[in-house]
This record gives structure tokens, sequence and C-alpha cells, in this order.
């Protein structure tokens, strides 16, 4: 009978507690909501409005008074530099994340295969470009590349090479800002590479070896499988990064000669600072979208998959 | 200290039912271990004791107050879970006060708890380290050193030793069992190993798919399964289950396995059958103990039969053995010295005394 | 080297069949170790010239010595800038700048990461997918529109934020706050849930979960955001470069680039010195935490 007791008179006090669990639950969404709302706020702000005001801005004359549609888009197909900066943008792009992925590989396996004890050492060392700012370590390159004391033709001079105009000649030039690039970059895929390279277990390199594979059948059947993830998403990095570089030719050749290594980033700068015509470089940097969007889609399709697989 | 009531207590997750309307009476001072395999909601009702999760439908009462939504701060209750959850960056001191320092415990009081938890522990030279610097039954130690410290109503405890080694595990086993009986708090225990459950319980609850399957002493639920799970749960090696007929014979009730065996029931069990029905298909139900080897002395409710071992588990003070009876695999204990070889023949005793019958549909114990 | 000496010593206590193995690791490693040498001199030749010019007099540097070797040492260039008030306002407000950004982006990313990685609320998963894209949206794309809407908003309100050095506040969290707080969820993630609920049942609130339980277990993740932020405020090059212009306003690494190269007239000894400064901050932190950066580096990759 007790029993029943207790029954009758809990179930009402039970309702009436349901309803102020709910309200803490409910209190509690909105701690967390305005925990995160000065993230959204600046995301929102200072993020995601101005991604679409340049798009707006995309389509006013210079003076930002008059829509001219599609006018600033229509110029710029028109003029042989935005052909040379398309060019340029992704000769620079492809082949500098190429060589900083490749390189990167090559020295995070050297640094892999010598002793433990020494790999911190040499990796402490070469991730130096890595660490030290953009733009500070182009300097030291523009100096190397000084056209009339270069300390790397002093050296060709040394074994009788001509002196190679760095920075003068488009082809250098371009070869120049691409070079330094990598020698930025390629560190970052060092560390990525050797990170991923300690998380294959050894059991699977000692299965292959007992298979009978040999260092380059180990490289390709078992580190590059289980490297796969890390060698896209860190290669969908640097894409993004690189072809959104400004700093390094900014500095190193602010665009020359003749406008032959300007990338997007540095010609919107041009236009849009430089030459006061803000919508006129917003319509440059828009180019920059597609790729990125693409990069981004890859990049969240494999951060999704790995959410669904844990 | 307090009881502990659960009373039709339902839990669901959108449309999952986790735990299907749970009806216990945890007397204060007892020591009650819910069992069973993973996904029977054995978690789920330890969690919901605790207010990490709340109830669906239901009432949970901690010392007599229904504590539904009341959070768990304030249940007045300490939990130890099975990765201890210590925290990584205090000292054992530090981990065993942090609840009483939130609650404002002045120095003094904190100290002379921690040592007193500490020497009942014998933890006492460990206080000033940091958790990743303890052994596993260290950090055991030091998580139900941190229930103790706060003297709670409620001891819960999320299968606390299932990432020890085996030889530690029963180590900690009577470790718990000597805290418990120092610090004599009601204490809710989950574990999905049935040894534990038997050591460690006044109580047992064995659970499966969200219910109770049975409640009762260890004894009890060894000896008289109220159901072919917990038949089947609780021992080690698990009991043997025979399927059979009831059939009558010269006047007496026989329990047929086989064309060519059967066994005639003692009296005492024949006359608990007789209401069976004769076709209904039943399974015989017999703990490994009871099939041993025959001995020259016929005894009332023994039963010898012959069978040809298939293979043979020498476990030093006996021998298990396991042999087939129509397809079904049979697992009985025999004596180290009665002969017992793979792919031997062997004569073998069955005590029908200590038998268990079972429908065979339902898988109610008779 | 002396590993290898060490395997050659070791070989022919071993058995014949293996020595050949052991003999291939030997030139695997002789190789490796000439390669590392060879790449270590590429990536380290351009800060060891900058040491080197920074030595020399501006006459030494124009004569047509060995450019690689410094014939008169002098720290002339060091005492110079270091007592020039421009450069020292020029490293003020970039240790202004740094330091109050990464302030800001722990006081918005740590709560932020906190409530995403355990409190479930409407819109939370897509709220953290959202971080991780924005994180993904190059400074390039931005700076135009950014400097029309400061310009607007000057315009509008009376309110020049325009060429102050405090307008870097309102724009670096967005470079910084999107990657500290994608990885900082991924930290929090890793607590075990075990541990909040031994919090909650200790009698923590939310609250001191966050400060007396996370925030200590995900240290070293926490440290490793701090040092990107950081790295990132301390770097930055485009945002100074268009937001600010006159000389008591810029950072460091645009204070150099834009007023120790006049013209012609490169005063290298000085623009080498300058760089060396403007990077020693971030070598240092990097020479002293090399862990926790290397950490952060891989973080957003491996994280969540």
């Amino acid at each position: 009978m007790a029993d029943v007791a207790i029954e009758r008179n809990a179930a009402p006090r039970t309702a009436r507690k349901r309803a102020s669990l709910r309200t803490a639950l409910k209190r509690k969404s909105t701690a967390a909501f305005l925990m995160t709302l000065p993230l959204i706020l600046l995301i929102s702000l200072l993020v995601i409005y101005p991604a679409f005001y340049s798009l707006h801005l995309a389509t006013l004359n210079k003076s930002m008074q008059r829509f001219i549609g599609l006018g600033n888009f229509q110029f710029l197909f028109k003029r042989e530099t935005f052909w040379l900066v398309v060019e340029q943008s992704c000769i620079f792009a492809i082949t500098a994340v190429f060589f900083k992925a490749l390189i990167g590989f090559i020295v995070a396996h050297f640094v892999h295969n010598i002793p433990a004890k020494g790999q911190r050492k040499w990796r402490g060392m070469l991730l130096v470009p890595w660490v030290i700012p953009p733009a500070m370590s182009t300097l030291a390159w523009l100096w190397l590349f000084d056209p009339s004391y270069s300390a790397f033709n002093y050296l060709l001079a040394g074994v009788g090479v001509d002196r190679i105009p760095w920075t003068g000649e488009t082809g250098w030039a371009r070869f120049s800002v691409i070079l330094v690039n990598i020698w930025f970059g390629a560190p970052f895929f060092m560390i990525m590479y050797l990170a991923s390279l300690k998380s294959v277990p050894d059991q699977l390199y000692e299965a292959a070896a007992i298979d009978g594979a040999n260092w380059w059948q180990r490289i390709w059947y078992v580190t590059l499988p289980m490297m796969r993830n890390i060698i896209a998403i860190t290669t969908l990095f640097s894409v993004i990064v690189t072809f959104a570089n400004f700093d390094i030719v900014r500095i190193l050749t602010a665009g020359g000669p003749l406008d032959r290594t300007h990338v997007f980033a540095t010609w919107a700068f041009r236009i849009g600072i430089e030459g006061g015509d803000i919508p006129l470089g917003a319509s440059v940097s828009l180019f920059m979208v597609p790729i990125l969007a693409i990069a981004a889609v890859f990049i969240l399709r494999d951060i999704n998959k790995r959410g669904n697989e844990s | 200290m307090a009881d502990v009531t659960l009373r039709k207590v339902v839990k669901k997750y959108d449309d999952v039912e986790a735990v299907r309307g749970i009806d216990l009476d945890i007397a204060d001072h007892e020591f009650v271990v819910l069992v069973g395999p993973s996904g029977c909601g054995k978690s789920t009702t330890l969690r919901m004791i605790a207010g990490l999760e709340d109830i669906t439908d239901g009432d949970i009462m901690i010392g007599g107050d229904v504590v539904n939504d009341v959070p768990p701060k304030d249940r007045d209750i300490a939990m130890v879970f099975q990765n201890y959850a210590l925290y990584p960056h205090m000292t054992v001191a530090e981990n065993m006060s942090f609840g009483l320092r939130l609650k404002r415990y002045p120095k003094a009081e904190i100290k002379t708890r921690i040592d007193e938890a500490a020497r009942m522990l014998d933890i006492v030279e460990l206080v000033d380290r940091k958790p990743k610097q303890l052994s596993g039954g260290q950090r055991q130690r030091v998580a139900m050193g941190r229930a103790i410290v706060r003297n709670p109503k409620v001891f819960l405890f999320d299968e606390p030793l299932s990432n020890l080694d085996a030889k530690l595990r029963v180590q900690m086993r009577i470790e718990i069992k000597k805290v418990h009986q120092k610090v004599r708090t009601t204490t809710v225990y989950v574990t999905h190993d049935q040894v534990e459950a038997m050591t460690l319980a006044d109580r047992v609850v064995v659970m499966n798919h969200g219910r109770i399957e049975q409640i009762g002493t260890p004894n009890e639920l060894y000896h008289k399964p109220a159901t072919k799970f917990v038949a089947s749960f609780i021992g080690s090696p698990a009991m043997n289950f025979i399927p059979c007929r009831l059939e009558e014979a010269g006047g007496k009730l026989h329990i047929r396995i086989t064309d060519r065996l059967a066994f005639p029931l003692p009296p005492k069990r024949a006359a608990r059958y007789q209401g069976v029905s004769r076709t209904d298909k039943l399974l015989l139900g017999l703990r490994p103990e009871h099939i041993t080897e025959a001995s020259p002395h016929a005894e009332p409710g023994v039963e010898n039969f012959d069978a040809v071992l298939d293979v043979t588990e020498p476990m030093g003070m006996e021998t298990l053995i396991y042999f087939p009876i129509d397809g079904t695999q049979v697992c009985g204990r025999v004596n180290p010295n009665a002969g017992a070889q793979d792919g031997a023949p062997l004569r073998l005793a069955v005590d029908l005394n200590n038998m268990h019958l079972l429908n065979e549909v339902s898988g109610a114990v008779i | 080297m002396t590993s290898t000496v060490v395997i050659d010593k070791a070989a022919p206590t071993r058995p014949v069949k293996l020595r050949s193995m052991s003999r291939d690791r030997t030139w695997a490693l002789r190789w490796s170790y000439f390669f590392l040498t060879l790449f270590a001199v590429f990536a380290l030749v351009p800060p060891l010239y900058m040491v080197i010019t920074s030595l020399k007099t501006s006459a030494e540097i124009s004569a047509a010595t060995n450019p690689w070797w410094v014939y008169h040492p002098t720290l002339s260039n060091y005492v110079e800038l270091l007592t020039s008030n421009q450069f020292l306002t020029f490293f003020r407000n970039s240790a202004l700048v740094s330091i109050f950004v990464v302030t800001i982006t722990m006081l918005i990313s740590v709560p932020a990461a906190f409530a995403l990685a355990r409190m479930r609320f409407w819109g939370s998963a897509t709220l953290a997918t959202g971080v991780f894209l924005t994180y993904l949206i190059p400074e390039t794309l931005l700076f135009l529109p950014l400097f029309k809407m400061f310009v607007a908003f000057g315009d509008l309100t009376g309110i020049q934020l325009i060429n102050k050095w405090y307008v870097l506040l309102v724009i670096y969290p967005t470079l910084t706050v999107p990657f500290c707080t994608w990885i900082m969820i991924g930290y929090f993630a890793s607590i075990p849930k075990e541990l909040d609920e031994a919090a909650i049942i200790d009698g923590a609130s939310w609250f001191q979960t966050l400060t007396r339980i996370f925030i200590p277990v995900a240290l070293p993740g926490l440290i490793a955001a701090t040092i990107f932020a950081f790295t990132v405020s301390w770097a930055q090059f485009l945002y100074p470069l268009v937001f600010t212009t006159s000389t008591d306003q810029l950072v460091l690494p645009v204070g150099i680039v834009t007023t120790l190269i006049k013209g012609d007239v490169f005063a290298w000894g000085q623009i080498m010195t300058g760089a060396l400064l403007g990077a020693a901050p971030p070598l240092i932190i990097y020479a002293f935490l090399m862990d926790y950066y290397i950490a952060g580096l891989t973080a957003g990759a491996t994280k969540g």
C-alpha cells in the first residue's frame, strides 16, 4: 500500500519537475549559443559579409557609384595582363605545390630513416623556413637575388657561370618566385608527412619485408596508401594558400618584370589599393574563388568521411 | 546513507527503448550488482540513478526523495568510472578533494578525509603523484578514494575493474568488498562479469534487453535460476542445455533425451514435473559439475551413461570434458584421475537431483 | 655519423645472411644524412645570409668582396635599429597587435570550441563545419571588401579606423579564430566524456568544468593554438599593408619593407638586421616550444 501512495504522490510532482528540466535544457543550449555568439558574429560580419560584399563591389564602376553589371569582367577579359595573371597563377600554384609535396615527401622519408634521437634536431632545422614570417625571409631572398650583388651569382661566377637575372627576366623571375615558395612551404609538407609516417605501424613494414617487398615496393604498397589521406588534405590546403599567395610575389618581384609574375592576389592589390579601383580589384580576386571552392569541397568531403568513420 | 528505489523506470533514446520499465528496491547498506551482457541497459540504469541521463518515465528515489530532476551534484552520490576518469592535471589528493573544494569544505576537514580514505585504500604514499604516474590498480584505488571522501549516500560503480588484468581484478574485487564492509555505504555496481557479480553482491540483478530477468542472492541465482538466460549467464563454464521430453515408463516419470538415452527422475523431481505436458519440447539444464565420472556406489538420483569424449581440458584440480549428446555439445567436470582422454570413451554420471527443466520455447525454468 | 660506425662494428658479429641487410641499412643511412644535409643547407641559407649581412657595414656590402664572409664584423646595424624610435615603434605596434589578438582569439575560440565540442544545440554541427570553411578562405579574397567596409564605416560613424594600428585587432581574428576554434574543438573532443561526468558528479558547473578541467587538461592544445595565433598575427603582411600607412602605425613586417627600402638605395645591412629582428620572436618561440608548435601545425588536418 505504501508503494501505491508514493506513486500517487509522485506523479504530479514529476510532471512539474519534467517541465523545469526542459527549461534547464533550454538554458543549457542558450548558454552554448551565447558562448559561440562572438564567433558567429565575427564570422558573419568580417568573413561572410565581406565575401558577398565583394560580389556586389565587382558589379560597380571605379567610383563605386554606378552599377555596371559584368562590365568589370568584360573589361578584364579584354586585357592581356589578365590572361597573363591567370596563366602565371596556375603555373605558380601547380608547380610550387607539386614540388613542395615531392620535396616534403622525400625529406620526411630521410628524416624518418635516421635514428630517432637525431630526428628532432634535423626536423627542427628543416622547419625553420616555415617559422620565419614570409615577408621577412623573402627579403633575404630578394637580397640573395640582388641584380648587382647577388650572392648566388658570386658562387656561380666561381664555377664560371654567367650572372643570372634572378628577378629581372620573365623566365628567371617566375622560377625565383616559385623557388622561394617551395623553400617556404616544403617544410610544412615535410612535417605533415613525418607525423603521418610515424603513425604507420612498424608491423606493416615488417610484414611487407617478410613478404619480400623491396624498399620501393614498401613505399608504393604500404606507405603511400597509408598516407593517402594526409597527402590529399595537405596538398589541398597548400593549393589554397599557394594560389592565394601574396607576400612572396609582392616583395620579391612586385609582379614584374612587365607584370609577368603577378598572381591574382598581387594584381588585385595593384589595381584595388595602389590603382584605387576597388571594384576591378575585387573582380580580379573573385577569380580565385572557383579553385578555392573546388579544393574546399574536396577537403570537406574528406573531413566528413573521417567524421563518419569515427 | 540511504535506500534507492526505482519505480517503472523507462529510458528511450529516440525510438529505441534502452530500459523498459524497471522496478528495484535497494536497501540501506546493501551491495547490489547489476549484471548482464553489453547493451542490456545496466549502465543506462546506473547513469539514470547518477543523474547523468534523464529518465523518460518512472521515478527514482534516493533516501525516500524523488530525484528524477535533481542534478547529479545534489543527489549526494559518488561514482567510479570504467576508465577511472581521474583528472589528469591534478595530484591524487587534488583529485580526491575536488568535489569537497567545490563545495568549500574547510581545509582541515578535507585533509582529514583524504588521510582517512588514503589509509583505508593504502595509497598514503601516492597522494602527491599525478594519475599518469600510477599503475592501473592504483588509479582504481584513487577513483574509489575520490568516492569515499565525499561520504555520499550511494556509491555507483560502472564496470570499475574491466580495464585491469585478471590477477589485479581479483585483488581489487576483494579490496572493494573490504571497503564496503568498512563504510557500509549503499552500493550499486554494474558489471558484465558474472564472477564479479557473484563474489561482490549481497543481491544480484540480472538484466537483459532492458528488463530485469531475476533479482536474488548469488546462491539463489546459481541454484534457482528463473529463466534460461539467467541459468546460462551465471556460472562458468555455462550450464548445459540438452533437448529432451518427459515420458512415462513403467509407472515412473522419465526424461528422454535420445531414443537410446533416458533417465528416470528422482521422486522429488518427478512430483514437481508431473503436470508438465508430455509433448512439450523441453531442455534439460545441467551444470558441468553435475556431470562427473561414474562412481562405483550408486546414489539416488544419480544415473550413469556412456559417452565418447571430443576434447578434454585439464585445469589442474579438475578436468573439463566435452562430448556430444544428440548433436548438442555438453560440458562436464571430472576428477583429473578419472582417465579422461581426447577421443576416448568414459562412463559418466549425471546428478539429476540438481537438474533444471526448462521450456524450450519460453525459456522459463519449470 | 657515429651511429653508422656503430652499425659497422656490429655487423661482423651477426650471421652472414644479415650482413648484407645491415650494409644496406648503413648505405641508406649515409644517403639519408647526405640529402638531409643538402636540404638543411637549402633551408638555412637565407636566414644565415641574413645574419651574415646584418653583421656588415654598408661599405663592406657595396665593396665587391666575398658576400658569404664577414671581414669586419660589426653590431652597428643592431645598435642603430634598436635605438631608432621608428623601428621601436614598429616593434611595439607588432607586439601590441599580437598580444591583443592572441587574447581576443582565445576569449572567442575557447568558449566556442567548448560549446561546439560538448553542448549540442541547434545548428552546432553546421557551425563547426562553417568554422572550418572560414579557415580556408584566404585573406587575399577579403582585403578589398574589408577595406571598403572600414572606409564606409568611418564615413558613416565618424570613427576613423583606417590607418590606426588597432584596426588590425578587429581584422586579425578572422585569420586566427577559425583555426584556433577548430583545433580546440579537436582537443576538447578528445577528452573522455567520463571526465566531465566525474566533474558534474563532483558538483562542478559547466563553467567550472571548462575552467578547472577542460582548459588545464587541454593545455597543450591551448598552447599550440596560442602559438599559432601569435605567429599568424606577427607575420601578417597584407592586411597591415592595406590598412595602415603612417609610419607610426605600421607593424614590423610592413615597416621594414616600406621604410627601409628607399628607392634604389638599399640599406641591406639594416634591412637584413630588421628582418632578422622581425623573425626573432617566432623563431624564439619555436626554439623553446617546438613540440607545441608542431602539434599546432599538424592538428589542423589530423584532429576533428
